[in-house]
């Protein structure tokens, strides 16, 4: 099993690493048991996240695809940040093994997670536009 | 920048005498062992002569009780297998094994539930040793093998296999051992210490990879593995790997010349890193300290994944694994680690470093120094570790 150079980039400086201070949206998905717990904090203006952060406990793909995730969302519309998929993730990332796609769906549902939490705090009901987000199910 | 090679448990470099030794095999006396003529006779005494000697030094009866085989997990699949199918007809069909042995052992034994045998795996607790006491319990009337590593690959634990083999030897049940981690760093006698087979690979003390032996005391009932030829007294036929069998006998001699001086510096090598990574705020040790293979060191930290930790390493010239080679395709974590008792989330993050007398105490500096910040810079980012430390801050308020 071998990563790609951007995949190595990103892993060795990852992008965005921290937490927002008050933060608009938090979304946390994953979990300890199966390896990967990610987790991201995002700051809206306008319906523009103008801020993302990152936080993960996980293997090198998964704090590849959280760094270039957030990279990907920084500065975007919420309706574009939600058009975001694990494909485009790898993708950017020159791809992934086969073993570490799953990573990939983290990072996208973490995003998703994170507005979710922003509908919520505004008082919206988030499930009409960002969907339900299915518990990991990559390992049992 | 540094680069040092800390994954000897994996495999090892070649020494530059048993590469020596193994050349004339792979050029001049180029003959197949079983032909008549003076090449090919050439080539046959000198895989007589690695026969006797290792024969000698494992202390067998007899050259006629080692085969050699492609490597460990060859040797274990057919010691397991061979066995349980030769006893079969005698209404034989239970084996005793542990939970964490190597997979050439676990699968081949699920293999065999597969075909209707069953299997009782034991138990190896939180120091990691697998209890004598256990092994006499397990043991039924329709046993047909022991099978119990010598030490763990993962956690270097290095198991009671005197006591095991003289339980067994009292119940009269066949005992096996995968000797694979712990040749070079015991001492071993096969016929003291009431061993019926025993796996045991070149590549791991310093030899070439693709040859290893298996050990079968003389009376033994087990099936042939390969038909075909005459070799290996018509159990396992094909054309033998000459000069691979020279490097193993080589390389198994200089393990047992060197070994009193080698366990010493790595000892006192391990031991040094171990007190030093135990100073990382919730750090563990994994496994028993005391009958431990002297080098190896497999450490948890807890809220970091092992495997970004291996790759920082990886960044900073330090070749290290998580558990054992033959998993890292795998996402659960190490069933090593799970078999001690370990919760899943602190399995995954496990670090195992195996040293070889090419290591140096410059090293276990460098690495004293790099692996803290790794494990600091990682908990930083990490969300678990934020859990664990507000965790804590609740129990203070408490």
């Amino acid at each position: 099993m071998a990563y790609s150079e951007k995949v190595m980039d990103h892993f060795a400086n990852p992008r965005n690493v921290g937490e927002i201070e008050n933060a608009d949206g938090i979304g946390e998905v994953g979990n300890s048991k199966c390896g990967d717990i990610m987790k991201m904090y995002i700051k809206v203006e306008n319906s523009v996240i103008t801020d993302v952060k990152f936080k993960t406990f996980g293997c090198g793909a998964a704090i590849a695809t959280s760094s270039m995730a957030t990279e990907m969302i920084k500065g975007k519309s919420i309706n574009d940040a939600l058009k975001l998929t694990n494909k485009a993730v790898m993708e950017a990332l020159d791809g992934l093994p086969p073993v570490k796609v799953h990573c990939s769906v983290l990072a996208e549902q973490a995003i998703k997670a994170a507005i979710s939490d922003y509908y919520k705090k505004q008082g919206i009901d988030p499930e009409p536009i960002v969907g339900v987000i299915p518990e990991c199910d990559h390992c049992h | 920048m540094r680069n040092i090679y800390a994954d000897n448990s994996a495999t090892t470099k070649i020494s530059p005498e048993v590469l020596e030794k193994m050349m004339p095999y792979l050029t001049e006396v180029y003959g197949n062992p079983s032909s008549l003529y003076s090449v090919g006779g050439k080539a046959k005494e000198a895989l007589e002569t690695a026969r006797e000697n290792i024969a000698k030094n494992l202390g067998a009866k007899s050259a006629n009780e080692i085969f050699f085989t492609s490597g460990g997990s060859e040797s274990d699949n057919w010691a397991v297998k061979g066995v349980a199918h030769a006893l079969k007809a005698s209404g034989k069909k239970h084996i005793v094994t542990s939970k964490f042995e190597h997979h050439a052992i676990l699968h081949t034994c699920a293999a065999l539930e597969k075909e209707g045998f069953e299997v009782t795996y034991l138990d190896v607790y939180e120091n990691g040793l697998v209890r004598v006491e256990d092994v006499e319990n397990a043991i039924r009337e329709d046993t047909a093998l022991v099978t119990i590593m010598y030490a763990n690959n993962e956690i270097g634990t290095i198991q009671p296999i005197s006591e095991i083999g003289a339980v067994c030897k009292k119940k009269g049940v066949l005992f096996h051992t995968d000797a694979v981690q712990a040749t070079g760093y015991v001492k071993i006698n096969v016929a003291e210490q009431n061993i019926d087979l025993l796996s045991m690979t070149a590549h791991k003390i310093h030899g070439p990879k693709g040859c290893g032996l298996l050990y079968i005391r003389r009376g033994v009932k087990i099936q042939n593995l390969i038909d075909g030829g005459a070799q290996e007294r018509n159990r396992r036929a094909g054309t033998e790997n000459v000069a691979g069998i020279v490097g193993l006998d080589v390389a198994l001699q200089i393990a047992i010349d060197t070994m009193e001086q080698r366990n010493a510096k790595l000892t006192k090598m391990r031991d040094r890193l171990i007190d030093g990574l135990l100073k990382i705020e919730r750090s563990r040790i994994n496994g028993d300290r005391i009958h431990r293979l002297p080098g190896n060191v497999n450490m948890c930290f807890e809220g970091i994944e092992g495997e970004s930790l291996l790759l920082r390493l990886d960044l900073k010239g330090v070749q290290a694994s998580s558990g054992s080679a033959c998993t890292s395709g795998s996402l659960d974590p190490s069933h090593v680690l799970l078999a001690i008792g370990l919760p899943h989330e602190i399995a995954h993050g496990s670090l195992r470093l195996s040293f070889s007398d090419e290591n140096t105490e410059e090293d276990i500096d460098y690495i004293l120094e790099i692996v803290p910040e790794i494990v600091s810079y990682l908990r930083s980012m990490s969300p678990l570790w934020e859990d664990i430390k507000k965790k804590e801050a609740q129990e203070v308020m408490k």
